[in-house]
């Protein structure tokens, strides 16, 4: 029940973590039943359609359920705490945002047991998603789904930019803020400016399909290049939306494994605001074959290329941190190294993509699913997994199996390379991609049944990962506040796990690195910037948990609200959109209570706090 | 609480909207939260300018729009903007009276835009501009349908605000409130705005 009401950030991060991570292994065994169709030429595991609704439901959940809450789980665990802060700006709506995304996943999975997953792919072009061409309700659980976990994404990037900006501790200024916050700050402007052009997409996508709207129907004078445009306005940022998180990541592991300030930290900053900025500049490279003509095309191509050189300074400046540093290899900085290469590569093939003429080639080839691969599993997947080993201590007080992690490492980056490399070549070769299987001695079988060999590998070191968080868990809580002896920021001041107030005492940040500057100068602790006193923490609400739910039922309600049932009662609540406004109400319901009675919160006062302090 | 207590024994300080960390975090919050949603209505812009020619068998925008009702709602509702500003500066006076008298005002001229709004579909519609008519009359009906829904939330939202006024005072915890609801207020004002010219006056010429 505490779990439910919960407005503590470092919980909520927790949970982001279990549901993100649940979604992942939902959206891994979905990618091992793809590669396993496509082990062999002519294979019939799976049918056309399957493979479709598999293909389909593997990039949205990977995308939205699973790789965004991870990112979203590390943000609530550290942000506050890189920051020195005691809260983020809005406990409740942080539970809300993680509610909504939970039952929007929840809604977009129940699709596999209630008439069909969505099939026309994670990006649902149309005319290809319309009633005419994906007659199931697929495509309305992934309007609606995606829809109600938007907002909790959105909601997110708001609260996320208002407490970095309002509640950063004394001396913490801009330039002095950490690179993961100055990644996430970055990522939550991408995010509050891109979700809403996909919130505009999915409402228009909804109503078509449902009310009879005609933005995408041709025959009525829609226009189905438009859904391709607001679906990559929003889908580039939301690319980098991605990757900054990992950025930030690597940034602070490589700096405190190399026992080095972070190399050309003020250019790293510039960088990902740069990057940030170019990213909303750079949609319409999904759409070079789309027949937007040369100049346009021209224009997107050169705007690409030019994201490489922010790109490239960073990975330079984590080059030179590493450069003549006294390096650990952990699990953790084997990642981060390992993440370089590697995204190098996705980088490099980027750069090949950007190319209009030459895209005419690779597009919907193999070689794209190989480029966006290397970035997203070899950029931000390795940065999540480098970031959890890293901050795992700090999250639940227990330091992972150094010896599992090296096995996850290991075995995850050789299946990853063993996975994509070979793609770029069977798309180079001519393998299109999203076919669900392919005729034999076109040269195709062996590169593909090495992929495939690849992606299992992939998915053991995935399981050494569950077995780690098993074994760790069993063991007892003992990490100390800075378990890697070199820790440079703020969180590793505060024990591991943090108290509920974080900060007994607001710290006073001298410079860069606050932790390690102290450290320097010989002193033991960071200088605090207030006596103690008691400390206000907000209540905890069902309220969040309630309206999800609500906008949950919503969505079923006007989903099947056209549908005939068995039953003439049920048939009679879905058609007359009593279960939709139900729903609603539930939902708007809940914004009232919260509206009226105010939440005073409760406090903890100094006593309480000099106890704990005795434990910790 | 402590520092709570001070405030609510009459001494509120000239701006109380912003006298508190929670109260600065929810005006700074509400800000970017109208950021996005400047996306969101630009998105929405965006499809109805790409769709606005494709009137399949529909009437267009030059035979359907009547000027006179729309700029009757756009004067009610530009008027509102000012009876909103009227309710700030009454709150940064702490003359409470004024304040929710002003509010008031602004509730009354948003149903008065909203009824007026309500007519002007009726109308469409039994002229055979459907919203299923064709994809001019689609993004029609969701663009200021979008916005008509934010009028009718911040017409309940200032509704609700009223009330809790009237039971719990001017306080640093209600004060945000009011003027977040303010700036809401303005933000779907300057939309309408923009409506009224590219929807109705570019529509009129054709």
């Amino acid at each position: 029940m505490d779990w439910l009401t919960t407005v503590d950030h470092k919980k909520i991060g927790i949970l982001y973590l279990i549901a993100g991570g649940l979604f992942f292994l939902i959206g891994g065994l979905e990618a091992i039943l793809i590669r396993i169709q496509l082990m062999q030429p002519k294979m019939d595991f799976v049918t056309a359609q399957q493979f479709n609704e598999l293909i389909t439901m593997h990039g949205t959940t990977m995308i939205f359920l699973a790789v965004m809450p991870i990112i979203f789980a590390l943000m609530n665990a550290i942000i506050p705490l890189q920051i020195g802060a005691r809260d983020v700006a809005f406990p409740f709506l942080n539970s809300l945002g993680f509610w909504t995304f939970f039952f929007g996943g929840l809604l977009l999975n129940l699709s596999w047991l209630v008439g069909g997953a969505p099939d026309a792919g994670w990006t649902s072009y149309m005319p290809l998603a319309s009633n005419t061409y994906s007659t199931t309700h697929g495509v309305d659980f992934y309007s609606i789904g995606l829809q109600i976990a938007g907002i909790g994404t959105l909601l997110g990037g708001i609260n996320f930019l208002v407490t970095i900006i309002n509640m950063r501790a004394p001396g913490m200024t801009f330039m002095r803020m950490p690179m993961f916050t100055w990644a996430v700050f970055i990522t939550s402007a991408l995010i509050l400016f891109a979700f809403p052009a996909i919130t505009v997409g999915l409402v228009l996508l909804t109503f078509d399909r449902l009310f009879g709207a005609n933005f995408f129907e041709i025959a009525n004078g829609g226009n189905a290049v438009l859904w391709e445009h607001i679906f990559w306005i929003f889908g580039h940022p939301e690319v980098y939306i991605l990757i900054l998180p990992a950025f930030g990541i690597i940034s602070e592991v490589i700096s405190t494994f190399s026992r080095k300030r972070l190399f050309g930290y003020s250019s790293m900053v510039f960088a990902t605001i740069l990057i940030g900025f170019l990213g909303f500049m750079v949609w319409a490279h999904h759409m070079f074959t789309a027949g937007l003509g040369p100049v346009a095309n021209a224009l997107f191509s050169i705007a690409t290329m030019l994201i490489a050189v922010p790109t490239g300074i960073k990975i330079f400046n984590w080059l030179f941190t590493l450069w003549g540093g006294q390096l650990t290899f952990n699990t953790s900085s084997l990642f981060a190294i390992g993440f370089i290469p590697t995204f190098v590569m996705g980088g490099v093939t980027g750069v090949m993509l950007a190319s209009a003429p030459a895209d005419f080639q690779y597009h919907d080839s193999y070689f794209v699913v190989a480029h966006f691969h290397y970035v997203i599993v070899g950029g931000l997947v390795f940065g999540l997994f480098s970031g959890l080993f890293y901050w795992w201590p700090k999250m639940f007080g227990r330091v992972l199996n150094e010896k599992l992690g090296q096995l996850t490492f290991w075995t995850f980056f050789i299946g990853f390379h063993m996975t994509f490399f070979i793609q770029h070549f069977l798309g180079l070769m001519g393998m299109p991609r999203r076919v669900f299987t392919y005729l034999p001695n076109q040269g195709f079988d062996t590169m593909n049944l090495i992929s495939t060999i690849g992606a299992f590998l992939m998915g053991v070191g995935t399981i050494a990962f569950l077995i780690n968080i098993a074994v760790t868990a069993a063991k007892p809580k003992n990490a100390p506040n800075d378990p890697w002896v070199d820790g440079r920021t703020l969180e590793w001041t505060i024990p591991s796990p943090a108290p509920e107030y974080n900060f007994k005492q607001t710290p006073l940040v001298r410079g860069l690195d606050a932790y390690w500057k102290e450290k320097m100068a010989g002193n033991k602790e960071v200088p605090a910037a207030e006596p103690v006193g008691s400390i206000h923490m907000p209540s905890p609400s069902i309220i969040p948990f309630m309206m999800s739910v609500g906008l949950f039922i919503a969505g079923f309600g006007f989903m099947f609200a056209k549908d005939e049932f068995a039953s003439s009662f049920v048939g009679m609540l879905f058609n007359n959109y009593i279960v939709a406004i139900l729903g609603l109400v539930i939902t708007f319901g809940g914004m009232f209570l919260r509206s009226v009675f105010d939440d005073h919160g409760w406090h903890i006062e100094p006593e309480e706090l000099e106890d704990k302090g005795v434990k910790a | 609480m402590s520092s709570h207590a001070e405030h609510l024994d009459g001494q509120l300080p000239h701006e109380p909207e912003k006298a508190t960390l929670e109260g600065r975090n929810k005006v700074l919050g509400f800000w970017l939260f109208l950021g996005g949603e400047s996306v969101l209505f630009g998105t929405l812009f965006a499809t109805f300018l790409a769709l606005r020619d494709q009137i399949a068998e529909g009437k267009p925008g030059t035979e359907l729009f009547q000027l006179p009702t729309v700029a009757l709602a756009t004067f009610i509702l530009l008027t509102s903007s000012l009876t909103s500003v009227f309710a700030t500066q009454a709150l940064h006076r702490h003359n409470v009276k004024a304040m929710i008298n002003w509010l008031i005002v602004t509730v009354i001229l948003g149903l008065g835009f909203l009824g007026l709004e309500i007519y002007e579909f009726f109308e469409y519609v039994h002229e055979g501009h459907k919203f299923t008519t064709s994809a001019f009359s689609s993004s029609f009906y969701t663009l200021v349908g979008f916005h008509g829904a934010h009028v009718a939330f911040g017409v309940v939202w200032i509704g609700i605000l009223i009330a809790q006024i009237f039971k719990k005072g001017l306080t640093v915890v209600t004060a945000p409130k009011i003027y977040v609801a303010g700036i809401y207020w303005h933000f779907i004002d300057v939309v309408w705005v923009f409506i009224f010219t590219v929807v109705y006056l570019m529509g009129k010429v054709g």
